[in-house]
């Protein structure tokens, strides 16, 4: 089955998830993880908030592709260029008179066709992948809310236009996009109730509503495990208060702190911990589940991202 | 209680918008404060949501969100030991049953409700429109709040991609039906004539689209345009609700760096529209003593100097220490305590972060509250509660 492909083996991943959950981490670190291993691998950001810059460290991406590491290249989606580059190549309408009025317009048909914006970002994203222009196109897509409707565009497209030259052009795009061996979904989530939730019923909603499928489910931020077998016992002893008077003679200083600390990562830990039984009884069995480490990192930026892409590849196997 | 908190915010506005990120806890805070005053202030308190946890509702004690408005049973609040002084009601957002219901409150005949009700065009904006949410919410927001029925209103708004879609979506809407650009789109189907200027563009547009495709559009228009007025004034009296003195807003926050950044740009936003910010909840904050010196120093000597610290342990703990089965084995204790010192390291390191986070995002607000990082995610009313009782 095309679920034991390894994850970087396909052509064009698209990464969502809860808002949070850091997608655009993952999706970039899925990125320098792929380049790292010689595939010319483009990153796609859907919603322009910049954030895809930030984990990079690098200028503000544009939808013209840049190269921002070796092998790794990176676009903003902006569906109006989309449209003139559709425009440009499908339909060589000579520019300068009509384009004008008609990106002005896009608003308003993109309005009342919800669809119309979807399918260009799509579009973009399936054309990058149908000329193989790149090894693999990693997607930081919408958050959960919106990612059904644009995955599902191709097909909303189908059944509102019935003739015409995008009827054409969805056809194509469904094949590459249901095709299990070139696309995928990775769905990060978080070990907390409300991502764990959304994530569960991502899984479904994609099954049902979009012919793409899934690849893999990815939990971030998963908290080290504090103490081995017998260790807790220890710990809960260290707490009792003779004993945390003996510690602090023995160290000359304050460890009240350092002991409440601790016994907050334990619990954080714990409750944390319910939330992935959850997620891994409840997600179908042959769906790949995947676990990253949270990162207690200084800052954010191109330092943890390499960290966080090394710590994925680890998990994969690489 | 205090009075330094939220409470004197929601005793003295009609309306508190709560905004933030997604993953930030906003229904969560929503929920708390809105039980908080219900408990504290009295009167009828309404939170309006959009998206709640299933557990959310369960906490709660409603068998689920509806669109309809639900009292949370009193009897809820004594098995927490609290004894409310008003009521608490809650009810979700339903885009669909509210647009249809906004549909039906301003179409002129019955024939262009059915038509427009029927329009797979209108079905599909109700449904996946993104900014269609946002401008249901702030409308469904008005007609509670002019009806009187509430004291206060707490609203969680909708995920929005960029909170200032949130702020803009009655403006926008109301530009959206008077624009010259709709009319321009709209005539030539009506008049069955396509004029000069606009040809080339249907052109264009027939050769992607279909033309079948373009007259469904222009119908969903026409149709839609007969409602104009009443979306117009509405769209008004919406924009003027949001920015009235009764109204204010609250922005929740995480510390980390992409909710940080979306929190300033929306503080900053509403400074600039000159709408009323009433507090910044900074939310799963760590606690203060992650910053303590002296702590630092025992954590740092714990991961360095753990067997001799055991060691020191066992001989100052006499045999009442080796007696204990638990603690016989040093060289388990040395590895507890490295991993205790090595655990306070790792958050202090995320709790310097935060505070310098914390720091950048306090110039806005007038007040600023912390809820501290629960160990549990809130799934019921003591959990609403005990956060409420943080930030108020």
């Amino acid at each position: 089955m095309p679920r034991d492909l390894e994850l970087l083996e396909r052509r064009l991943l698209f990464v969502t998830g809860k808002g949070g959950v850091g997608k655009t981490s993952i999706a970039a670190a899925l990125g320098l993880l792929a380049a790292g291993r010689g595939q010319r691998t483009l990153l796609v950001e859907i919603d322009a908030k910049g954030s895809l810059a930030d984990v990079l460290e690098t200028g503000p991406t544009r939808f013209e592709p840049r190269e921002v590491a070796p092998g790794l290249f990176a676009m903003s989606m902006d569906t109006e260029e989309s449209l003139r580059e559709y425009l440009k190549l499908q339909l060589r309408v000579p520019l300068l008179a009509r384009i004008g009025p008609l990106a002005k317009s896009l608003d308003f048909v993109a309005t009342a066709a919800p669809g119309v914006k979807e399918i260009l970002t799509v579009g973009k994203i399936a054309w990058e992948v149908r000329e193989r222009h790149y090894d693999l196109v990693v997607v930081d897509a919408s958050a959960t809310g919106h990612v059904v409707g644009q995955l599902a565009a191709p097909e909303a497209i189908n059944e509102l236009v019935h003739v015409g030259r995008v009827r054409e052009q969805t056809r194509w795009m469904l094949d590459l996009l249901s095709d299990p061996v070139v696309t995928g979904t990775v769905v990060v989530a978080t070990p907390e109730e409300m991502p764990v939730t959304e994530t569960l019923e991502l899984v479904d909603r994609l099954e049902i509503e979009t012919r793409v499928p899934l690849a893999a489910v990815m939990v971030n931020k998963v908290l080290p495990e504090l103490f081995g077998r017998g260790e807790q016992e220890v710990f809960d002893r260290l707490c009792e208060p003779e004993t945390r008077a003996l510690l602090t003679s023995a160290v000359g200083g304050p460890v009240d702190p350092v002991l409440d600390g601790a016994d907050l990562a334990v619990r954080l830990r714990r409750s944390r911990a319910e939330h992935i039984t959850r997620l891994r009884t409840e997600l179908p069995g042959d769906l790949p589940l995947f676990y990253v480490p949270y990162l207690f990192t200084r800052a954010h930026g191109l330092r943890t991202t390499r960290t966080l892409a090394d710590t994925i590849g680890a998990e994969l196997g690489y | 209680m205090s009075g330094a908190g939220l409470e004197q915010l929601c005793a003295s506005r009609e309306i508190v918008i709560t905004c933030g990120s997604g993953g930030v806890g906003k229904t969560t805070t929503a929920a708390a404060i809105g039980a908080m005053a219900a408990a504290q202030l009295g009167g009828k308190v309404l939170v309006l949501t959009v998206d709640p946890a299933r557990r959310l509702a369960t906490a709660l004690g409603l068998e689920r969100f509806g669109n309809v408005e639900t009292q949370v049973p009193p009897e809820l609040f004594a098995s927490v030991g609290v004894e409310p002084k008003g009521e608490l009601w809650a009810a979700m957002l339903d885009t669909k049953q509210s647009w249809d219901d906004l549909v039906r409150a301003h179409a002129p005949d019955a024939g262009t409700r059915d038509a427009i009700l029927a329009n797979p065009l209108y079905r599909n904006i109700t449904a996946k429109f993104v900014q269609s949410h946002d401008y249901i919410a702030m409308e469904r927001l008005h007609e509670i709040h002019r009806s009187g029925r509430y004291d206060l209103i707490v609203v969680d708004t909708p995920p929005t991609r960029n909170a200032i879609d949130f702020l803009e979506a009655p403006e926008r809407m109301a530009d959206f039906f008077s624009s010259r650009l709709l009319r321009w789109l709209i005539t030539p189907y009506r008049s069955r004539l396509v004029n000069a200027a606009s040809k080339p563009f249907y052109t264009v547009a027939d050769r992607i689209l279909g033309s079948q495709f373009l007259a469904d559009i222009a119908e969903f228009f026409v149709l839609f345009q007969t409602m104009y007025d009443g979306f117009v004034e509405r769209a008004d009296a919406v924009s003027r609700t949001i920015a009235d003195r009764r109204t204010s807003f609250v922005v929740v926050s995480t510390l980390e760096d992409a909710p940080v950044r979306e929190a300033e740009f929306f503080m900053q936003a509403l400074v600039d529209r000159e709408l009323h910010l009433g507090a910044l909840v900074l939310n799963k904050v760590l606690p203060r003593w992650f910053a303590d010196e002296g702590a630092a120093e025992v954590a740092d000597r714990l991961v360095r100097e753990a067997p001799e610290v055991a060691a020191e342990l066992a001989r100052t703990g006499g045999d009442a220490w080796t007696a204990d089965e638990a603690l016989r084995d040093p060289a388990q204790v040395a590895r507890v305590l490295r991993e205790i010192g090595q655990s306070f390291d790792d958050y202090r390191v995320v709790a310097t972060r935060e505070r310098e986070k914390a720091t950048t995002l306090a110039r806005h607000p007038e007040l600023v509250v912390s809820a501290p990082h629960l160990d549990h995610d809130v799934s019921d009313l003591a959990g609403l509660v005990a956060l409420g009782r943080a930030v108020w």
